[in-house]
């Protein structure tokens, strides 16, 4: 403690208050992913639409045209067909898909938040794990795949697994950006008011992660849907991933491209859900 | 109002020094600087960007601890943030993701106390800032959010201010008018207010006492008595004797200055910061 007095950090406000966003993230700037081109106006809506109806009408009357045969390419008429008609074939595989999606991905992030937040505090730790946090993100986890079904089985163990391992580290890397902003001032504020370590935590610390926080979520849910849907094609009678190699094989592809809709449309939900999450805890940031 | 119990003084700052510890060696940053301020007195610090000003104020404020020498409140040690202290930062320091009466709120949240919603509400409209309680920071212009801020510092009601450059930022017009209302809520609720500017007129405008600092290592060059009645209008910006003693002022910075331009070289970017 008598050189308590050397660890100050000298007072310095180069970074603005709002400027104290390290937008320097590297491998791990997905930002792109939450910012978005901005509001649209109800024309460049309709002109989305339009290209949408331009794509898929086109593909009706190409199909037509040049009599592609259906195992080739379905028409969208027939996907959309398959999609309502066989519903109730793919939906027993959607819940078992979302369940593995879930678990692993609740498993995976909240021991990514955690172990940031805490791994964070300790620089010298943080510099030691880093590597090998970003092996895991760098190695597939689905290569683990057929290892995890030798020793667990074909049920749900190795998928969520796989999913956990694959969505924590990306949660993780990203939190932990977040979690090491730093901002003297709002710290020293927090100080002089008599806070302690874990109020600062709680009230200057995580609000000011939140943003990346939320980013990591976002990514490590959509690898964590990529991950689900690569394990059950590896193995284990059923999932969405089990159920595109079973329609693949019976060359019934307006069920194959059902599937591939529905996980489009899972896709899709995931970054909407998060682009809302985003906009009501992290907007304060733009 | 001139001193409490037996004239000690409310804030007594005695032989503070500071050494920060840098990746090119130890920084001198304060040398055996001491001042004492009396209860209800308003003074300035000036002195030349990179002099310890803002070392000195953290200091004061507990936030920062002295390599040697103490700070004394009411004859007390300051080894830490103290209740009685509100502290107002420079580019005010809001937190952009709370509204600014939750940013207000902030210092009852860490203290676990009910905040004064009258004595808010009555600051708030003080400062023209009553309709405004729900908007966030990013909403409000840079002159309302230092505002906001100094309702914050008193929010809790400290019997001293330690005021950071609070308006540096600020353009001169409304930098002007800040000093007024400082001014005047000093006038209105007596609190000892220990404020940090390079700006000397304002300095000159605002302080009972002005205390101007050498360059680095901050040590105190020489300290001017402001003989201005109160309430100051703007005004006496204008008069004569105001330029001559913020020239003098300005004189006294200078020529200080030169014997500290030394430092080992590495020490010269680490502290750009304002001082």
């Amino acid at each position: 403690m008598a050189d308590a007095h050397l660890k100050d950090e000298i007072p310095d406000f180069q970074k603005q208050p709002g400027a104290a966003v390290d937008q320097s993230v590297g491998v791990t700037n997905w930002s792109a992913l939450t910012s978005g081109p901005g509001r649209r106006t109800a024309m460049e809506i309709v002109a989305i639409i339009l290209v949408a109806v331009v794509i898929i009408g086109g593909a009706e009357v190409l199909i037509d045209v040049f009599d592609v045969e259906q195992y080739v390419l379905p028409r969208p008429s027939e996907i959309v067909t398959a999609l309502v008609s066989d519903f109730g074939l793919i939906w027993p595989h959607l819940l078992d898909t979302l369940f593995e999606l879930f678990s692993g991905y609740a498993i995976g992030a909240s021991i990514g938040i955690i172990l940031a937040a805490v791994i964070t505090q300790f620089p010298f730790a943080e510099k030691i794990i880093a590597p090998y946090i970003l092996l895991l993100i760098t190695t597939p986890m689905l290569a683990l795949v057929p290892l995890l079904m030798y020793n667990m089985g074909f049920g749900y163990g190795p998928r969520i697994t796989v999913v956990a391992l694959a969505s924590g580290p990306m949660v993780m890397i990203n939190a932990a950006t977040g979690f090491r902003r730093t901002d003297l001032a709002k710290i020293a504020l927090a100080r002089s008011f008599g806070a302690s370590t874990l109020q600062i935590f709680l009230k200057i610390r995580i609000p000011m992660a939140m943003p990346m926080i939320i980013v990591g979520l976002m990514i490590g849910a959509i690898f964590g849907l990529l991950t689900a849907v690569g394990a059950e094609m590896v193995g284990g009678g059923f999932g969405l991933g089990n159920r595109l190699q079973v329609f693949a094989a019976n060359i019934q592809m307006p069920q194959f491209f059902a599937v591939v809709l529905v996980l489009a449309i899972l896709g899709i939900l995931i970054y909407v859900g998060f682009f809302l999450i985003g906009k009501k805890w992290a907007s304060w940031q733009s | 109002m001139g001193g409490n119990e037996a004239g000690r003084p409310k804030l007594a700052v005695e032989g503070a020094t500071k050494f920060y510890d840098t990746k090119s060696g130890p920084l001198h940053a304060l040398d055996n600087f001491s001042i004492d301020v009396r209860d209800g007195e308003f003074v300035c610090v000036v002195g030349p960007s990179g002099c310890g000003k803002t070392t000195l104020l953290w200091s004061m404020a507990g936030l920062h601890s002295l390599t040697s020498g103490q700070v004394l409140l009411d004859g007390e040690v300051v080894n830490g943030p103290h209740p009685q202290i509100g502290m107002v930062f420079q580019e005010a320091n809001l937190l952009p993701w709370r509204s600014l009466i939750r940013n207000i709120h902030l210092p009852f949240e860490i203290k676990g106390k009910q905040p004064d919603a009258n004595w808010i509400t009555h600051l708030l409209e003080r400062v023209g800032l009553g309709g405004f309680e729900h908007k966030y920071p990013r909403e409000l212009s840079g002159g309302m959010q230092q505002r906001a801020s100094i309702v914050r510092a008193l929010s809790f009601n400290p019997s001293v201010l330690l005021m950071d450059e609070p308006f540096g930022a600020l353009d001169a017009f409304t930098r002007d008018e800040m000093n007024m209302m400082v001014e005047q809520i000093w006038l209105e609720t007596r609190k000892t207010i220990v404020f940090i500017t390079h700006n000397i007129a304002e300095a000159v405008f605002l302080s009972d006492r002005i205390f101007v600092m050498s360059a680095r290592p901050g040590r105190l060059a020489r300290t001017f008595e402001v003989p201005y009645a109160r309430p100051r209008t703007l005004d006496v910006m204008a008069e004569r004797d105001f330029f001559e003693m913020v020239n003098e002022i300005k004189a006294e910075i200078h020529h200080g200055t030169p014997a500290a331009q030394t430092p080992a070289a590495g020490g010269q970017q680490t502290v750009r910061a304002h001082g």
